[in-house]
């Protein structure tokens, strides 16, 4: 159905117009032009359309934009807005990424993860990540990353 | 740290390491003025040097004043520009932007080339930004792969950089008013000491301009021990802009107008393009390109192109049965072309006359996909007779070949951009989706962008070929080996010949990814895949050895260096021996340890690998990997280990789950789903153990230590449960087949 839909994007009021059906991964990329947001596969498997929706970690590639009406959508542009977050500063320090591609996917993930469970062990860190996939291998220092932020927030993410 | 032995160990797994971070991280600093500087020259954005240089002309230069100086003697730059104008630019206030034809793919080219830089020119590392992959504006380059970067234009690099420094120098002196050799030179400041106070900055020498080339007796690179950026961890350079959601890919780029295209695909290789009907698309809002079988659906939105495209009705004929993923075997022995000798001395026959025991084997490997997480894309303009494409591509100057050629424009008229590549490992060599892009924008007059769905990616990938390699050998009654027949089928004969110490020996090999396949001997196009050939034959031969330790009732790691002079090979054994803490022992000795190790462009590896084996399901867990590189000089040291984590992570992929399943022409594989990749909870404990051997030039590491992997897991597993998986991947349903024949 074509309508207009709000929502809150990265703390700012956004709408778009259009079919109510559209997947939010392209409204983003390609109508809000916020592009740091990834394709990888379309069909909810990698994880690189990560975003979060109200606190949780979402597939965008896989959420109608319908289901954000009236949420609050943060997207990788969305994070330490004013300066890195704890959690990119920890995935710079330790080069948790080659190619880049799935990193913004990993750290929204990782927000995500931190938002629920401040002080995961490492089983938790790898249960939450695991279907977030990278094929570059950054994968040990990903988990590295991540449970240095959760150390570095003292039990949480802001 | 840095043991007495000269090697470097590091250690990096998912446990055990969480109680060491715990010092707060200064949050909030930021570094946003540098993600503005990249790509500036001299307080430019990209978009006007462009304009400033014009596509195909070198930045800034006059023809005249190129053609009125006469070229100086030049440190040898192996198919690169002589002028060293080419690779670096000096701007007033300083910095440093460098101009290299490579591509950064994840793999730290942006890193490693910044640092070879600032090294030879005496700049901070800070100081230098990376331009790379666009032929507008970098020098020409073959394209990055094959672990090159460093290897050979690194030294084309530091020429250049220690050409600028001499003259530099030079007219610092000049302006001084003081001997050259008495000044000194830091992060582009040069000082003489004899006149304090006294000081000029490369910016100030320069203004701006290119560096006037000077008749030099010699332009001496720096002498490897004064090194101060060389061979020290550096911070990556893409590091802000990739954890920010700054860094842009080939489909990120927007232009007024942009539409997205999807087109119409066969179902399978081989089948013919018989009619569609686009009409519902065209009702839907779509515009529609037709040219015979090449048919695009575009829309300003890219998944409503994708909707279009679903509304195409396209009729194709099927090819006949062909072949499938468990056919292809016996196909490729059939179809392959003649063997040829890749390698024989000796005499087999006199060889098997000496032998106590016989072993003969054949080893068995399925094609397998790229898989980069950024599909191929390209965005693409053409206008007036000019046109520029970003494109994801290891290979931007051919590409830019591939694209005249393709909408009638001369190479000069065409610009490629290549940003940051989601991944390549070999697979974006071919530039497919840009050469669609640009046929579009022409035919459409609009920008028009083609990002490949996951299942073209897979339909359209140059698969690592699928393989046979039959293994026939002997062993003495001392526990030599005392011939070695070697037989290589579609993979390629890179490494195919042993480095063992073998009297009687013949390696034989026919086809290839580089080529030399018959039509139809393969299921569609396939190409070099991280390491080409080199995990296929190290796979078979590293599989092989163990087997023949295992007849000669000796322990793998004594029984390789038994058979082994070379020194280099047998040092990275030694040390990945030490720090895995091997204990000798006849296999299966039921604790799952095994070993590997191998040769690719000159790098050398060992791996050592620990499995569990669950019987009931055959699933391996690989529960720790040691792994041991010489790759002569190290650049960078932390990047070598990225890469080398990259390896072992992407290696167990082939070596446990990766094939791409087949038939009839038609790629099964459309997504993650079937085609599993590796996943967090597969990594094992890494520890990576740098080799130091300085005395020789660097060569890759980004692809050297994935040779061994299958090897050394299959090693292993027979270790741990006494069976051999002979073929990859070795899937808990393979796993249990062999145990369940013991
Ligand atoms: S693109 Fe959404 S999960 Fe892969
Ligand atoms: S860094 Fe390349 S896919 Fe993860």
């Amino acid at each position: 159905m074509e309508r207009t839909i709000s929502f809150t994007l990265n703390g700012k009021p956004a709408s778009v117009k259009g079919e109510d059906d559209r997947m939010l991964l392209w409204v983003l990329r390609s109508d809000l032009g916020l592009t740091g947001t990834k394709f990888g596969c379309g069909e909810g498997l990698c994880g690189a359309c990560t975003v979060i929706v109200n606190r949780e970690a979402v597939r965008s590639c896989s959420v109608p934009v319908k289901d954000v009406a009236g949420k609050q959508v943060m997207t990788i542009e969305g994070l330490g807005q004013s300066g890195l977050h704890t959690i990119q500063a920890a995935f710079v320090k330790h080069h948790a990424f080659q190619c880049g591609y799935c990193t913004p996917g990993m750290i929204l993930n990782a927000y995500a993860l931190l938002l629920k469970t401040p002080k995961p062990t490492p089983g938790q860190i790898t249960k939450h990540m695991e279907d977030n996939l990278c094929r570059c291998g950054a994968h040990t220092r990903i988990v590295d990353a991540i449970a240095e932020a959760a150390g570095a927030g003292r039990g949480g993410v802001r | 740290m840095k043991p007495a032995d000269g090697t470097e160990t590091g250690a990096r797994a998912l446990t055990g390491q969480v109680g060491a971070f715990t010092e707060p991280l200064p949050h909030g600093r930021g570094s946003d003025q540098s993600h503005d500087r990249k790509g500036g020259v001299a307080g430019l954005s990209r978009r006007e040097l462009f304009d400033l240089a014009g596509p195909g002309l070198f930045l800034c230069f006059g023809v005249d004043w190129l053609a009125a100086q006469e070229p100086a003697r030049l440190p040898a730059r192996q198919g690169y520009p002589t002028d060293l104008n080419a690779y670096l630019r000096i701007a007033p206030d300083g910095r440093v932007t460098c101009f290299a034809g490579k591509v950064e793919l994840g793999q730290g080219a942006m890193t490693v080339l910044a640092q070879i830089l600032a090294e030879e020119l005496d700049v901070a590392y800070d100081q230098v930004d990376m331009v790379l992959g666009d032929t507008g504006l970098c020098p020409y380059d073959m394209g990055t792969f094959g672990s090159m970067n460093v290897r050979f234009f690194g030294p084309a690099l530091r020429g250049a950089g220690a050409e600028a420094r001499t003259i530099l120098l030079q007219m610092a002196g000049e302006q001084l008013h003081a001997p050259v050799a008495r000044l000194q030179v830091k992060g582009g400041l040069v000082t003489d000491p004899a006149t304090p106070g006294k000081s000029v900055t490369y910016g100030q020498l320069v203004q701006g301009k290119p560096i006037q080339l000077r008749h030099l007796q010699a332009a001496p690179v720096k002498p490897v021990g004064g090194y101060t950026v060389v061979g020290h961890a550096a911070p990556r350079k893409d590091a802000l802009d990739k954890v920010t959601g700054k860094a842009k890919y080939a489909g990120d780029f927007t232009l007024p107008g942009l539409l997205h295209a999807r087109l119409v695909r066969p179902p399978a290789h081989g089948a013919k393009f018989q009619d569609a009907d686009t009409s519902a698309a065209e009702k839907a809002g779509a515009r529609v390109i037709r040219d015979g079988g090449f048919i695009a659906v575009l829309h300003d939105r890219p998944d409503l192109a994708d909707r279009a495209l679903g509304l195409v009705k396209a009729r194709f004929e099927r090819p006949g049965p062909t072949m499938d993923d468990k056919t292809i075997f016996d196909h490729l022995l059939k179809t392959a072309p003649p063997l040829r000798d890749a390698g024989s001395s000796g005499d087999l026959a006199e060889g098997e006359k000496t032998s106590a025991a016989i072993v003969e084997q054949t080893y068995l490997n399925s094609y397998v996909a790229h898989a980069p997480m950024e599909p191929h894309s390209a965005t693409a303009t053409v206008e007036n007779g000019k046109a520029t494409v970003w494109a994801s591509t290891q290979t931007p100057f051919s590409l830019r070949q591939q694209v005249a050629q393709a909408i009638g424009l001369a190479p000069e008229h065409v610009r490629i951009i290549t940003p940051y590549v989601g991944g390549g490992f070999g697979g974006k060599s071919s530039g497919g989706q840009a050469i669609e892009a640009a046929r579009l924008a022409k035919a459409t007059g609009k920008p028009v962008q083609v990002v490949w769905s996951r299942a073209e990616e897979f339909f359209y990938d140059t698969f690592r070929p699928a393989a046979v390699v039959k293994i026939r050998s002997g062993l003495t009654s001392a526990g030599k080996i005392a011939f070695w027949d070697y037989k290589v089928y579609g993979a390629g004969e890179r490494e195919a010949k042993p480095y063992y110490d073998i009297p009687h020996q013949r390696t034989l090999s026919a086809g290839g990814w580089q080529g030399g396949n018959p039509p139809g001997m393969n299921l569609s196009a396939v190409g070099p895949w991280r390491a080409p050939s080199v995990n296929t034959n190290t796979f078979a031969r590293e599989s092989h050895m163990d087997a023949l330790a295992a007849k000669a009732g000796m322990d793998p790691l004594e029984f390789r260096l038994k058979n082994l002079s070379d020194a280099r090979m047998r040092r990275v054994l030694e040390a990945v021996a030490k720090q895995f803490g091997w204990k000798a022992a006849k296999t299966p000795s039921g604790r799952g340890a095994g070993v590997a190790c191998g040769i690719y462009s000159d790098a050398y590896t060992a791996t050592m690998a620990e499995v569990a084996v669950d019987p009931k399901t055959g699933h391996v867990q690989v529960k720790r990997v040691v792994s041991a590189l010489d790759v002569g000089l190290v650049i960078n040291p932390d990047g070598l280990r990225q890469q080398m984590e990259g390896c072992i992570a992407m290696g167990l992929g082939y070596a446990l789950t990766e094939e791409v399943h087949f038939k009839d022409g038609e790629v099964l594989d459309r997504n993650f789903d079937s085609y599993q990749i590796p996943r967090f909870s597969w990594m094992p404990r890494v520890e990576t153990i740098l080799i130091d051997n300085p005395g020789m030039a660097a060569v890759g590491g980004g692809e050297p230590p994935i040779i061994t992997v299958g090897a050394v897991i299959a090693n292993a597993i027979y270790d741990a449960a006494g069976v051999r998986l002979r073929q990859l991947p070795m899937t808990p349903a393979r796993v249990l087949e062999a145990l369940k024949k013991g």
